[in-house]
């Protein structure tokens, strides 16, 4: 059974494949600011740590860089092929 | 003169290259922001100039950011009265070319010449990233040199691309999608063996621990407040005494009268009590710089964002806050950082009550008078956590005074953080020292002019007019400095302020720090005895009750702040209403902050 899951749901040390980001309106600074970020579909990202309270911020580390997001945001991106590294 | 820019991702060197070029000392650190101004430089080769620019860092021209707007308007020859650059230099960090090669090619689409600069060479070398530059520069259609920017000689090879002139315009490429494109190029000229080093996966497992990582956070903030208190003192020592010594020289080797009253009283005993503080700054900023090399600045912001989205900040407004510590003026200006401009505003309002350096000589004499040295719990000094405790008081103010503005703005927008964490790097020596000796430059430049003339005008107001013969009270009563005193007295005697120290505070409005010195003027020092500051201190501790040296440290804590701080509000907010609210909330805080104070303790 594969659930839908976004960047917000991933655990610790697990991998997976970016599938869409999601445009939540029109203009959706967010999503357009996360896909010049290099958070565009196929990409393999890795849920590095979470943060100390209601585990938010998440880090991501996609390509060689690691970035901070909030949950707000990584729940925008849609990923698939979960898989522990 | 040739216009050349240096643009590029966020943390990509590009200013460690435009200091190798132009041979500037702007400030470098490992987080991505530290550059928010466009700067200007000249960059001289056998005998040529050419005007390069240092741009902040971007991801894209599709921005709303203010910095990043900066970069854009200059690239597209939108700001009004500047023309076009004639080569950009696209600064790409080759360890993360992924992300850098997608901005780069970005920048190409603008059809300026334009040459790609790989810089941190070495460090892709180290990790065993190899990248075919002919191969590369082939396929992106523009030449491309190596660099080093952190190493001397390190932009030889664009000095030497500049020189030769062999810019052009890169071939047009329309419509094509950067990523995929970015991802093309690297599969064709890169090859990169494992993510990343080893060495950030452990430090981030352990600093961005939930409960590790926090605690080592506080534990390396509250070992900064007590190294500023304690490491600094044998050095304080050595410059109170040689301030002392230079004092009794000039009084032994001039003719008594007011030329040498004004120089021993008003100039060596006014100004030595504010230099004395030197130490404890540079204690400050060592920690600090270190702080900001290492890359660890970023990650306390990743750990401290939910706790600062509780208040109404966000986790970007942590660097601005803690480059308040050093004074306000740079952090206000890194909030530029921040899109979204509520945030931005709330950051800036609350920025000055962070506890800038400034306010370090005032709360170290009121400490020294007022609270014992004395050890607590066998390892902490009560100086030391008297320190911490201001700072903390600082802080807290800040996140209450952020959250009530949270509730009166009642806004649903969501808010961004989107932060990029860089690789860890180890602290260069040679930056560090460098840094210091800015900020040292900094501090005696504010005493060489603010402060030495304000100690002057403050002490020939306090020494004229002489009183009459047969005068009852002491000189300084009929002087001008005096009758202002006592005239604004009444305003601060329920805050258990006396006129001298109403007097302090009048010019502490330009320069915190010179409330110091001017309480040695006030209280007619001599700087011709051994201790200059050694004799503020039993004169401050006798005078005054508990209470009024307590109220006066919680005035600092909200401290009217500078006039400087707050033409600097005016400036990046281009709002008088802000820079009046934060004018008249931080006098409104600090009179009840006080007058609590004193009533508490009275």
């Amino acid at each position: 059974m594969t659930l839908p899951v976004t960047l917000a749901g991933l655990k610790k040390g697990f991998r997976a494949t970016i599938e869409r980001v999601e445009h939540r309106d029109e203009n959706d600074l967010i999503s357009r600011r996360l896909r010049h970020l290099g958070f565009v579909p196929g990409e393999e990202v890795v849920m590095i740590a979470h943060g100390p309270l209601g585990m938010d911020p998440v880090l991501i580390q996609i390509g060689f860089t690691r970035f901070a997001l909030r949950r707000e945001e990584a729940g925008r991106v849609h990923v698939t092929e979960v898989s522990s590294i | 003169m040739m216009r050349i820019a240096l643009v590029g991702n966020p943390n990509s060197g590009k200013t460690a290259l435009f200091n190798q070029l132009t041979g500037s000392k702007q400030k470098v650190a490992n987080y991505p922001g530290v550059t928010v101004e466009k700067k200007s430089g000249l960059l001289r080769v056998a005998g040529d100039q050419y005007e390069i620019l240092d741009l902040p860092g971007a991801y894209s021209f599709d921005t709303q950011s203010p910095d990043e707007l900066v970069t854009r308007d200059v690239c597209l020859g939108l700001v009004k009265g500047e023309k076009r650059p004639d080569l950009i230099v696209c600064v790409v960090d080759s360890t993360n070319l992924r992300l850098h090669l997608r901005f780069a090619l970005e920048v190409r689409a603008l059809g300026i010449p334009m040459v790609l600069a790989l810089n941190m060479a070495d460090s892709a070398k180290r990790r065993g990233i190899t990248i075919n530059s002919e191969a590369l520069s082939e396929g992106l259609g523009v030449p491309i040199v190596e660099t080093v920017a952190v190493r001397r000689e390190g932009a030889r090879s664009l000095t030497d691309f500049i020189q030769s002139g062999m810019f052009q315009e890169p071939r047009k490429a329309e419509d094509i999608d950067f990523h995929a494109e970015a991802k093309r190029l690297i599969s064709e000229a890169v090859y990169v063996p494992s993510k990343t080093a080893t060495l950030d996966d452990t430090l981030d497992r352990v600093l961005l621990h939930p409960v590790a990582g926090l605690g080592i956070l506080t534990l390396t903030m509250f070992f900064m407040f007590q190294a500023v208190f304690s490491w600094a003192a044998p050095f304080m020592d050595l410059v109170d005494s040689g301030v002392g010594q230079l004092g009794q020289f000039v009084e032994v080797m001039l003719p008594s009268g007011p030329l040498r009253d004004l120089l021993v009283e008003g100039l060596i005993g006014g100004v030595g009590s504010v230099i004395i503080f030197l130490p404890q700054i540079l204690f400050l900023f060592l920690f600090i710089l270190i702080l900001e090399e290492s890359g660890y600045l970023p990650r306390a912001a990743f750990l401290l964002d939910r706790f600062m989205v509780g208040a109404g900040l966000s986790g970007r407004s942590f660097i601005p806050l803690l480059s308040s510590f050093a004074c306000a003026i740079p952090g206000i200006m890194a909030t530029r950082t921040i899109q979204d401009r509520r945030d931005r505003i709330t950051t800036i309002l609350v920025a000055p009550l962070m506890t800038c350096s400034a306010r370090l000589p005032v709360y170290a004499l009121l400490i020294a008078a007022f609270i014992p040295d004395r050890a607590v719990l066998g390892i902490f000094n009560l100086q030391g956590l008297t320190l911490f405790g201001l700072y903390s008081a600082g802080i807290v103010s800040a996140l209450l005074v952020a959250s009530v503005m949270k509730k009166m703005r009642r806004s649903n927008e969501v808010q961004t953080l989107m932060l990029e964490l860089p690789a860890y790097r180890m602290p260069n020596p040679r930056d560090i020292v460098i840094g210091l000796i800015e900020r040292a430059k900094i501090f005696l430049a504010r005493i060489g002019k603010v402060i030495l003339a304000i100690t002057v005008i403050l002490w020939v107001l306090s020494t004229y007019p002489s009183p009459p013969e047969g005068w009852q009270g002491t000189a300084i009563d009929y002087s001008i400095a005096g009758r202002i005193g006592h005239s604004v007295e009444w305003i601060f005697a329920p805050l258990g302020f006396n006129w001298q120290i109403c007097v302090a505070l009048i010019p502490g409005l330009a320069a915190r720090e010179v409330a110091v010195s001017a309480l040695g003027t006030v209280y007619a020092i001599s700087a011709s005895v051994e201790d200059p500051s050694a004799q503020l201190l039993p004169i401050v501790a006798s005078e005054w009750s508990l209470a009024t040296g307590l109220a006066l440290l919680a005035w600092y804590i909200f401290a009217p702040q500078c006039l400087a701080t707050l033409a600097v509000i005016k400036k990046e907010t281009q709002s008088w209403g802000v820079m009046l609210t934060a004018m008249v909330y931080l006098f409104g805080l600090a009179y009840l902050a006080s007058l609590l104070v004193f009533n508490l303790f009275n």
